[in-house]
């Protein structure tokens, strides 16, 4: 199988990316304030001027977040999601798909901590090369928590009416999460 | 739709619990929700505080429109109602690549931003404009180029490969950010032809909260440039 290729194609790129991003942010750091000093801004000044307006920002974000967060938890504690799993769990299993990620699924795009738990249990449990362990890393990797991003984003700026964002955020988990399925079926299938 | 689903998860969780006689453990729930909601923004804070006062330099030095005059074209195509040059548009770049290259903390603060900066060309302050909804779009679905967090965990469990799910990780999350752009594209074309009714009514310019205005500073700056 081509496999093997492909890791050995793969690995630079990943070697390549992590060298990059561990040296990005110092290389940020050191070159935006000596740039802006070349530019005769004063750095320390202007440094935190903008930095006073993080604090503002952030607290802001705290009455969505926490709306967020209950109702999502709620919803967990209560075992509505587990019922609701189990309502779609035939529909996978006709498919032949293993329906152990089906939480994840339904997990991702609510709570980014509550669905990287859930991963790391399937890991844990059927181990990181079974088939279960590849797709439950893909799923988590490959899209980011819809319903965070929403909250924080318009949150921030005190949007209220988020018209459609919503509705495209959570068509495109439902497309990341089958992708991942069958790009993973079709990878490391047998 | 957002006041639909708060709705829905919070009275579906009161009959689940019902069924599954589950009330303690939904109280217990409730709170522990709020707590995280709190934990979480406060660990916002500094990494905030941080990035906004490190970009504030960046933008006084003229950085951002040179970074997004640079990427014009790129971004041109995802939003075109932006005008050219303006810092909005370096801040998107910005958290695009922070998100490609899986730097969390850098990513948000600055799409934040970049929000912050759309606000101020939006004439419905508290509807968000086409424009914010791409970014949402974006960064909902959010390309990554390697998943160094599950690449870590995978490696704890002793995988033989850890970096395995590279591969399918990119082509996934392409997929995902294919279909994000093109509902975006679809809503943004159906939303323009019949605007909805309500729209005049939260439209009159209302201040939003304090945050809304951070980065006034810049203001203006950006759209005479080109």
């Amino acid at each position: 199988m081509p496999e093997a290729s492909v890791r050995e194609r793969v690995r630079p790129l990943y070697e390549w990316v992590t060298m990059i991003s561990a040296w990005l942010i110092p290389f940020m750091i050191v070159f935006i304030p000596l740039y802006a000093a070349f530019k005769r801004v004063p750095v320390y000044e202007t440094f935190i001027d903008g930095a006073k307006d993080g604090f503002g920002t952030a607290i802001n974000i705290i009455p969505h977040l926490v709306g967020m967060m209950v109702a999502i938890s709620m919803f967990r504690a209560s075992g509505a999601m587990d019922m609701l799993a189990s309502l779609i769990r035939p529909l996978f299993d006709s498919f032949g798909i293993p329906s152990e990620v089906l939480p994840l699924g339904l997990l991702r795009p609510l709570t980014g901590a509550g669905s990287l738990a859930f991963t790391t249990e399937l890991i844990k449990t059927y181990g990181p090369d079974s088939m279960i362990g590849r797709i439950s890393s893909t799923v988590q990797g490959s899209t980011d928590t819809t319903l965070y991003v929403l909250t924080v984003y318009f949150g921030a700026v005190g949007i209220r009416k988020s018209k459609y964002a919503l509705k495209v955020g959570l068509f495109s988990d439902l497309v990341g999460f089958f992708a991942a399925i069958i790009i993973c079926l079709f990878v490391f299938g047998t | 739709m957002v006041n639909f689903i708060w709705l829905f998860f919070i009275a579906v969780s009161f009959v689940a619990a019902i069924l599954n006689g589950r009330m303690e453990a939904l109280t217990e729930a409730a709170f522990e929700g709020a707590k995280s909601g709190v934990t979480v923004s406060f660990g916002l804070i500094s990494v905030m505080v941080f990035w906004l006062g490190l970009m504030r330099i960046g933008e006084d030095a003229g950085l951002l429109r040179k970074i997004a005059v640079l990427l014009q074209p790129a971004v041109r195509f995802l939003f075109p109602d932006v005008p050219k040059g303006h810092p909005a548009l370096g801040y998107i770049m910005s958290n695009m690549s922070a998100n490609i290259l899986g730097l969390g903390n850098a990513a948000t603060p600055m799409g934040i931003k970049a929000m912050q900066e759309l606000q101020k060309l939006n004439p419905h302050k508290e509807t968000a404009s086409a424009a914010m909804c791409t970014l949402l779009a974006l960064n909902t679905s959010s390309i990554t180029l390697v998943p160094t967090t599950l690449i870590a965990i995978r490696m704890t469990y002793g995988s033989v490969n850890p970096a395995e799910i590279v591969g399918t990780t990119l082509a996934a999350t392409l997929v995902a950010t294919a279909a994000a752009i093109l509902a975006d594209r679809w809503y943004r074309h159906r939303y323009n032809r019949r605007p909805p009714k309500d729209i005049g009514r939260d439209g009159t310019m209302a201040q939003g909260p304090p945050g809304s205005d951070a980065g006034g500073f810049g203001q203006g700056k950006g759209e005479a440039v080109v």
